[in-house]
């Protein structure tokens, strides 16, 4: 399933998401759910979202090294970030996309 | 908890293992790990966990036709596949052939935030996809541990974990999973509160400075196994485990006899020789002759065309050689035959169960029918009597039961008893040949004699023996007034005794002569007797004949008178 959100051409802040998700389990759909929360209320900027299905696409969990279910990986604007679980703690996920400039930036 | 297989009875099936192709682990766990299940490999950093792990995956690929997957959570199949290709294990090229899976999962810590709550659904999509990709029925984890560290919830690994189990079981995977020794537990996380059909130990520690490596089936669920700590290595050829206690006192027996290479000594062995699959202890003071009579037998082996393995402790085997071919064995040529394998090393180079089993892979490989160890002593310093005991009884069974003849050279220090061994080895040998070097007249000479040899009516003489250049040649014992002579003194005393033979027979003949010669004049004697005898009688008659006449004329004169004056 693939969802495109907002897409401008050449913005700066231009961000390259992928949510990895198992079919339809409660944590892949609530983690879609808070996925499109979050970013309806915080993302400014362009973004490109995509959803991967694993069940339908397995080889892909090798490939981009995928272990926790659900996975959300920003590949742009580098480096590449990982957030794991279903985002329902919204100030992890900005935190973790750099989105939000808080003390806890520093990665532990 | 378990669910034991049933028959269609009910009743409860043995559990069912599969190999693991690790030489002697199968052994002692009687059959391999459990078949479906998962075992924890556990133990300190460099114990050989990982190792175990891929034998078991490679050996299973390769001798038993069960393709596997390799989980790897630590280190990258690409560093794993560096660390096991000197073992002669090329894991890349098993990946291309699809007998086994690679797949290495990055669980770097740093990366990944958490937002809520989450499963480990990729790893098992992953771990499916595997599966079905090479058909596997092999499964390895490696290691837990960095799972754990990558995933700061507990809770969540442990109930994946559990999750994991379940789904190996069902889908009949054998796996293992490899774990850090924790500090009270068996692993760090508990693991084995799951996975608890089978835990396996393995340690690494260093005992005077020579490095150990011990496996302990800690846990093995509804089977028989052996509880004791074994001692592994890993060499060249991966990790083999010996059998500690797993002796029987069970072999055949053989009843032909081999020549000992010494002919007079096979005159003391009834003519014979020895019995074939037995062992000989060979004891002596240093210079007494033990590895000569060691390679003599050798000699006679080879030229039966018998493989032998040497295995010595001391000399290297070219010096042995040269000393050898003084005495008339050429033992070079029979290396270049390929009938002998000589090899030497020093007894300090390793701990005692390494030797032992350095010496069993090489009668392994070799196949020998006669073994010599030469010496042991050299292994007895700096171990226990009782652990050198064991380990020798270990190897005398293992010899015995695979029908090799043994020989074992034995240095004894001199002076005190020398019928005493200190590690009671006399015990375990069927035979024991005692050289001894007897002093007398400032010289010491060799002598040997035969304490024991179980099953025949040995010679129970103490006899001299040289070495020749013709190889050992023994002298029939000489037995003096004083005992048992040798040596230079022997050859005064031979030397007299002939003399004295040499007199006595010339003092017979001057009796003889002596005695001849009054026989002759005593019969002289009595002739000239007999001749005086005879004058006697003569004249006696003679003397009668006279009175005879006398009377005779007498009576004349009268009748004559008579007449002339009367008759008138």
């Amino acid at each position: 399933m693939k969802t495109q959100k907002k897409v401008q051409a050449g913005g700066e802040d231009f961000l390259v998401l992928r949510l990895y998700v198992a079919g339809e389990t409660p944590k892949s759909v609530a983690a879609i759910r808070n996925l499109k929360k979050i970013s309806s209320d915080h993302f400014h900027s362009t973004c490109k979202i995509e959803v991967i299905d694993l069940l339908k696409n397995p080889k892909l969990a090798r490939d981009h090294q995928i272990v926790a279910i659900p996975t959300l990986v920003r590949s742009l604007p580098p480096p590449i970030s990982k957030i794991i679980g279903d985002l329902s703690d919204t100030e992890q996920v900005l935190v973790g996309l750099d989105l939000r400039r808080s003390r806890a930036k520093a990665k532990n | 908890m378990r669910h034991r297989a049933k028959s269609s009875k009910g009743e409860l099936l043995p559990l069912e293992k599969i190999a693991t192709g690790i030489p002697g682990f199968d052994e002692i766990s009687f059959g391999g790990l459990p078949k479906g299940r998962t075992t924890i490999v556990c133990g300190g950093p460099g114990c050989g966990k990982t190792m175990f792990g891929i034998e078991f995956l490679v050996r299973g690929a390769l001798q038993y036709d069960e393709p596997g997957v390799l989980m790897a959570f630590e280190e990258t199949p690409e560093d794993i596949a560096t660390n096991v290709a000197s073992l002669g294990f090329d894991i890349q090229d098993l990946a291309r052939q699809k007998k086994l899976y690679l797949d290495f999962l990055n669980v770097e810590p740093t990366e990944i935030r958490e937002s809520g709550k989450y499963d480990l659904e990729g790893l098992f999509i992953r771990l499916r996809s595997a599966v079905e990709e090479v058909g596997a029925k092999r499964v390895m984890f490696d290691t837990v541990e960095a799972l754990f560290s990558g995933f700061s919830n507990p809770q969540i690994l442990r109930s994946e974990f559990r999750r994991l189990f379940r789904w190996l079981k069902d889908n009949h995977l054998t796996a293992i999973v490899t774990a850090e020794r924790g500090d009270g537990n068996l692993t760090r996380f508990g693991l084995e509160e799951y996975v608890s059909d089978c835990v396996i130990l393995l340690d690494h520690r260093i005992k005077d400075q020579i490095s150990e490596r011990r496996l302990r089936i800690v846990k093995y669920r509804g089977t028989k196994h052996g509880a004791d700590e074994y001692p592994f290595l890993i060499d060249e050829r991966g990790m083999s485990i010996l059998p500690l206690s797993s002796l029987q006192l069970q072999h055949k027996v053989w009843d032909q006899r081999v020549p000992t290479g010494i002919p007079d000594l096979d005159a003391m062995l009834e003519g014979k020789g020895y019995y074939r699959g037995t062992s000989i202890l060979v004891t002596g003071t240093a210079g007494s002759g033990k590895t000569t009579v060691a390679a003599s037998y050798i000699d006679a082996a080879c030229k039966r065309g018998e493989r032998c393995l040497y295995i010595d402790f001391e000399e290297s085997s070219s010096q042995v050689a040269r000393n050898m071919l003084s005495v008339g064995i050429d033992l070079d040529h029979w290396a270049k035959k390929g009938l002998l394998v000589h090899e030497a090393w020093r007894p300090t180079q390793f701990g005692i169960e390494m030797h032992l089993l350095r010496i069993h892979k090489l009668i392994d490989k070799i196949k020998p029918q006669c073994v010599v160890i030469d010496p042991i002593t050299n292994l007895i310093s700096g171990w226990g009597d009782r652990e050198v005991h064991s380990m020798l009884m270990r190897l005398i069974d293992f010899l015995k039961n695979a029908g090799i003849t043994a020989l074992f050279v034995s240095l004894t220090s001199g002076g005190s008893d020398l019928e005493q061994s200190s590690v009671g080895i006399s015990s375990l040998t069927d035979t024991w040949i005692l050289l001894r070097d007897v002093e007398l007249n400032g010289e010491r000479n060799r002598c040997v004699y035969v304490l024991k040899s179980r099953g025949m009516a040995h010679s129970n003489q103490l006899r001299e023996f040289v070495i020749t250049s013709n190889g050992i040649k023994l002298i029939p014992p000489y037995i003096g007034q004083a005992g048992v002579l040798t040596g230079s003194s022997r050859v005064n005393q031979e030397a007299r005794e002939l003399q004295e033979a040499v007199q006595r027979e010339a003092e017979d003949l001057r009796r003889e002569q002596e005695i001849e010669r009054r026989r002759l004049s005593l019969q002289a004697q009595v002739a000239s007797l007999q001749a005086e005898l005879a004058i006697v009688d003569k004249e006696v008659a003679a003397i009668a004949r006279e009175n005879q006449d006398r009377q005779e004329r007498s009576e004349l004169d009268r009748a004559n008178l008579a007449r002339s004056r009367g008759a008138d």
